[in-house]
């Protein structure tokens, strides 16, 4: 059987890997890769404080600030649907619910595909262009260990700290929206919120948050150190590591809603 | 030793090098010379495998490339200083933290690296410029940089990937000094250049590369009395021959 191009299938894979040989060998090999990465803790673990800040820490603004407006749409859209229907303090089952199982943890991935996945895609593509990953090898770094895991562990780790804040910050807008705009107090909020939660609801936003984390990071990286040509190509990358982060958040999305619901 | 045997490599339908073998003898700089494209950039690539061959081998100093490990790799690749067409200096990063990359991996204590940094700056002619970064520095100031950092590994081979290239005569020659000099420290060159100013300047050998094979080597002076037609045409520059029509001239009368 010949597969006409497993690009399609690992659109990361390089140009070895257009055959079923040739797209074993080229997995192999990326295992190899990154076990052998992943053992060089002397290189990486200098460098992962300083991607967690980049990665995590720089983009708590930018999350927060889409956490504040989905909690408020959040809140308008449930008092609206459940007005005349179904008792006003639903509104912070609804609320609660759906920030912190999916749409904290879904948008804020979405964000930071294209911050973070973007910020890496341009970083190491432009690195390639110019050679500067031939010259990290030169100087006898491991391109994967150096480049690569710091910057997909900072993610993994640091993406479920920025959905918890801007869960947080999204049920906290929901709950000032709902006291100030609509007919419902604290008290009320809050018991619409304790009546359906349950400790999984967090953590499996959180878990959902660090795979989404992993992806990105792994795709811009991915995406950057195939870079070819000039500063087109560094647009290429970039834009690709960006759909395909927002891909694979999707597509985790739904994998995690079957294996854990 | 340096000794390529038989390389050949290709890029998709182009076939770039089709057999090249060469010898880089100890204690000289051998330079290659051919026109862009030749596949030039690539052989230095070959030699600390950025860049795998499709077939021959690479040999240094008796060990095969090749069949090298990845700390085996990096224990050859210390020895192997690569200065880099466009420097390729790490753009994040000042001048003393871009020669302080390759000494932090290879273990040296603080004292020795700061050492290390000001000799080989020293050597380069930029003491004073260990804070400035890659963008504040001229084309020419990032190749010496370039050549700074590889030095400060003291290496036994120095791989010179067009290193006069896009620099102003002056500045050229100043790069040319300097592969001088660090050849006379010990340090073995390879220098591959299409500038044959260069390349007579330091090259104690030459080795013309051409359609993927080394067709002539020698000394400067060999080369300059080579009777090879596309050697001759290469180092004095003269375009491909053009075939002109004569124009018609009309017998009158």
């Amino acid at each position: 059987m010949t597969f006409r191009n497993f690009r399609l299938v690992l659109p990361f894979a390089g140009p070895g890997a257009t055959t079923r040989d040739g797209f074993i060998t080229h997995v192999g090999r990326r295992s190899l890769d990154a076990g052998r990465a992943l053992r060089d803790v002397r290189t990486w673990a200098p460098l992962l404080a300083v991607q967690m800040r980049r990665l995590g820490v720089d983009s708590v603004p930018i999350a927060l600030f889409i956490a504040v407006f989905t909690g408020i749409v959040l809140s308008l859209l449930s008092s609206y649907i459940f007005t005349g229907a179904v008792p006003l303090y639903f509104v912070g089952a609804l609320v609660g619910k759906t920030i912190m199982m999916e749409l904290g943890p879904v948008l804020t991935g979405m964000a930071l595909a294209g911050r973070v996945g973007a910020s890496i895609a341009a970083e190491l593509g432009t690195m390639k262009v110019s050679e500067q990953v031939d010259a990290l090898e030169t100087l006898a770094y491991d391109r994967y260990s150096y480049l690569v895991v710091p910057r997909v562990l900072a993610a993994t780790l640091m993406f479920p700290v920025v959905t918890a804040f801007a869960v947080a910050v999204g049920v906290a807008s929901g709950w000032i929206t709902a006291i100030n705009l609509l007919d419902l107090s604290t008290t009320e909020f809050l018991k619409g919120l304790r009546q359906f939660y349950q400790f999984k609801d967090v953590w499996f936003g959180l878990v959902k948050s660090a795979s989404f984390g992993f992806a990105v990071a792994l795709m811009g990286c991915l995406r950057g150190l195939t870079t070819q040509g000039g500063a087109q190509g560094v647009g290429q990358s970039t834009t690709s590591a960006v759909v395909l982060g927002c891909e694979a958040i999707l597509v985790l999305d739904a994998f995690w809603a079957l294996v854990l619901l | 030793m340096i000794v390529l045997d038989s390389l050949t490599k290709s890029f998709g339908h182009a076939s770039v090098l089709k057999g090249l073998s060469l010898e880089v003898p100890d204690g000289q700089n051998t330079v290659i010379i051919g026109p862009s494209g030749s596949g030039k950039s690539v052989t230095l690539k070959l030699i600390v495998r950025l860049l795998e061959p499709d077939s021959g081998r690479v040999t240094v100093d008796g060990a095969n490339v090749g069949e090298m490990d990845r700390d085996e790799l990096a224990v050859l690749r210390g020895r192997i200083g690569y200065v880099f067409q466009f420097a390729a200096l790490f753009d994040s990063m000042n001048v003393a933290e871009n020669i302080r990359m390759g000494l932090v991996r290879r273990g040296y204590d603080e004292q020795a690296i700061r050492e290390r940094i000001e000799e080989s700056l020293e050597v380069v002619e930029l003491r004073g410029s260990e804070q400035k970064m890659p963008a504040e520095l001229s084309g020419g100031m990032r190749k010496r940089v370039g050549i700074a950092r590889a030095i400060a590994l003291k290496p036994r081979y120095i791989l010179y990937d067009e290193p006069t290239t896009g620099l102003d005569p002056v500045t050229a020659a100043v790069m040319d000094q300097l592969m001088v000099r660090t050849r006379d420290l010990g340090v073995t060159g390879l220098v591959v250049t299409h500038d044959m100013r260069s390349a007579f300047s330091v090259g104690d050998r030459l080795a013309m590369l051409h359609e993927g094979m080394i067709r002539q080597v020698g000394t400067a002076r060999e080369m300059q009395a080579s009777h090879d037609s596309i050697v001759r045409q290469f180092i004095e520059g003269r375009p491909e021959r053009v075939t002109l029509e004569p124009p018609v001239r009309r017998s009158v009368g």
